[in-house]
């Protein structure tokens, strides 16, 4: 399944006001691995799409090599006409200063189904918990508002839906709110 | 809508499974009704005195702003977005007005910048003052519960004046706030400002030199500063284990940069550090407001006139301030329409959620409020 071939997020021309650190960043990622797409440079901001088997390859080396060192909020995204959710991970450095006002958005895609069944159907993802203990809370968020399934989370529990909640993912686009 | 059955065998509902019981373990529900939890359920086992297991449970007042963002337009969106913090209201606004601002292009006046700051440190004080006063009395100081919730009406009139709510104020909006300030309000709110302070500084006699609070507080819930950093906490709890960053130095937004303040920085980590930073934060706020009021142009425009139901471009944006429990994130996603497409809120309360069973797990079971409250941690905001 190919992850960032339709990517919703346009390349954008903002680069030429991103400073030479944002390019940097972004050159050492490129340079690394080939397989990953570079969205967007824009100032402190960086976009990093990828695909899900090589996630945890590209974390690691944004957290070991880059020194950024908390994810800072994980927003899943559904993309129904993709047949696609899309999880962005916005990750931050509090050890660097010199990354202080860096974030840069890692996004991963994975299929998406018309019949959820979260955690028995292919909507599932790498957890990045065992890289950034950040994260935990955050994926049990998406697992129960998207459906994803975080493979290696320990965790993958109701967060804040309540427990008699029997419909599906209620963020994903085809849940409606009554009324509206 | 369909007829699915939850939970499938990969989901556990926390607080639900069934357990083997044990003759020494006792399993207690703090919460979600009670007020020693806010609104939450603390899941927490204990041997004896001791708890050796704490499972967090939030949800209890969960409602939805995120997917009711994506069926209101962007101007529509501002009064129920303040809700999950009523008390610091400006502040949970401010990422949503900078986002919204950078997918239209909008360019704020310096009048309407200077109101926003002032209006966000006052909101700051107050939201201090309220979550002070919940502190004192969970510790058994209903000194402190009286205190702060008087000194607090002194910045509620303020933002009265400013705002004209005394909570839910819906003041800043994208291009500027929402109107001016009354003609005299320079005079007062200086005048308020600096009486304020004076009270702060007797919080210290009552309160943070007392030596009932010192002992209950100090070296208790101990949070390193690389656990800190690798849990990923923000504002107080972050601030208080001697990692010093706070957005509005870091990553100065609106005329942050112009004005003269310094970050609060302690390296303990217990209980008692958490407690005096948002405190030591109050009197860097007074600070800002009053190099504010003096710095703020005289007359001008407080907003840009803006199309009804404005669409963003094709694009995504994340802003963040700090609020008054610490960096207040929001991810907007833009796919043209007068909705935002997802809005995803990250807010400082689910970021420090994680240090909760970091630290209650090991303390005594009496130690608990003194633990959980100091973690500045609002359960509607973190529940959304």
């Amino acid at each position: 399944m190919s992850s960032t071939d339709s990517t919703e997020i346009a390349k954008t021309d903002d680069s030429s006001l991103a400073s030479d650190l944002d390019k940097s960043l972004s050159d050492s990622i490129s340079k690394k691995f080939s397989n990953v797409e570079i969205a967007y440079v824009k100032p402190d901001r960086i976009r990093v799409n990828v695909k899900k088997e090589d996630i945890i390859d590209v974390v690691s080396f944004i957290r070991d090599e880059l020194n950024f060192d908390h994810a800072e909020s994980v927003s899943g995204v559904d993309y129904p006409e993709d047949k696609q959710i899309e999880v962005v991970y916005h990750l931050g450095s509090y050890t660097d200063t010199s990354l202080d006002k860096k974030i840069i958005a890692l996004a991963t895609r994975t299929s998406r189904e018309d019949d959820p069944r979260p955690g028995n159907d292919n909507t599932i993802l790498p957890s990045l918990r065992d890289v950034f203990p950040s994260v935990s809370f955050h994926e049990r968020e998406c697992f129960e508002m998207l459906g994803v399934y975080f493979d290696g989370h320990p965790d993958n529990r109701r967060l804040l839906l309540p427990e008699d909640w029997a419909d599906m993912p209620p963020l994903r686009k085809d849940f409606r709110i009554k009324g509206r | 809508m369909s007829n699915q059955v939850y939970p499938k065998d990969k989901e556990i509902l926390p607080g639900l499974q069934i357990e083997k019981v044990d003759d020494r373990i006792m399993t207690l529900n703090v919460g979600p009704q009670h007020p020693g939890s806010g609104h939450m359920r603390i899941i927490i086992k204990v041997d004896g005195d001791y708890i050796v297991h704490t499972d967090p449970d939030p949800g209890y007042v969960h409602r939805g702003e995120e997917k009711m963002a994506e069926y209101r337009n962007y101007i529509t969106n501002i009064p129920h977005l303040e809700r999950p913090v009523i008390h610091d209201s400006c502040n949970i606004l401010y990422p949503y007005c900078l986002g919204v601002e950078e997918l239209l292009g909008l360019e704020v006046p310096e009048r309407a910048k200077y109101l926003r700051v002032i209006a966000a440190e006052l909101n700051r004080c107050v939201y201090i003052e309220y979550w002070l006063a919940i502190y004192g009395i969970f510790l058994g100081h209903s000194t402190m519960f009286m205190w702060p919730v008087g000194d607090r009406e002194l910045l509620i009139d303020l933002l009265d004046k400013m705002t004209g709510a005394r909570v839910t104020h819906a003041y800043f909006v994208p291009g500027g706030v929402r109107n001016d300030v009354p003609p005299n309000f320079e005079d007062v709110c200086l005048r308020q400002v600096n009486y304020f302070e004076k009270r702060l500084k007797e919080y210290a006699d009552v309160f943070y030199d007392n030596p009932i609070l010192i002992s209950r507080t100090k070296d208790t819930g101990v949070l390193s500063r690389e656990d800190a950093i690798k849990l990923g906490t923000t504002g107080s709890v972050l601030r208080a284990s001697g990692v010093d960053f706070d957005i509005r130095k870091k990553e100065p937004y609106d005329v942050y940069e112009e004005l003269d303040f310094q970050t609060s920085v302690l390296k303990e980590g217990d209980s008692y550090a958490r407690s005096k930073i948002p405190w030591l934060d109050m009197f860097e706020s007074c600070k800002i407001i009053r190099n504010a009021l003096k710095k703020m142009p005289k007359s001008g425009s407080v907003r840009v006139k803006l199309k009804p139901k404005p669409k963003g471009e094709d694009t995504e944006v994340y802003r963040r301030v700090e609020s008054g429990r610490g960096a207040l994130g929001m991810h907007i996603v833009s796919r043209g329409t007068p909705q935002p497409y997802r809005l995803k809120i990250s807010v400082p309360s689910f970021r420090n959620l994680i240090a909760m069973p970091h630290l209650l797990t090991g303390e005594k079971l009496g130690n608990m409020p003194a633990v959980y409250w100091s973690l500045n941690y609002w359960p509607v905001e973190a529940d959304r």
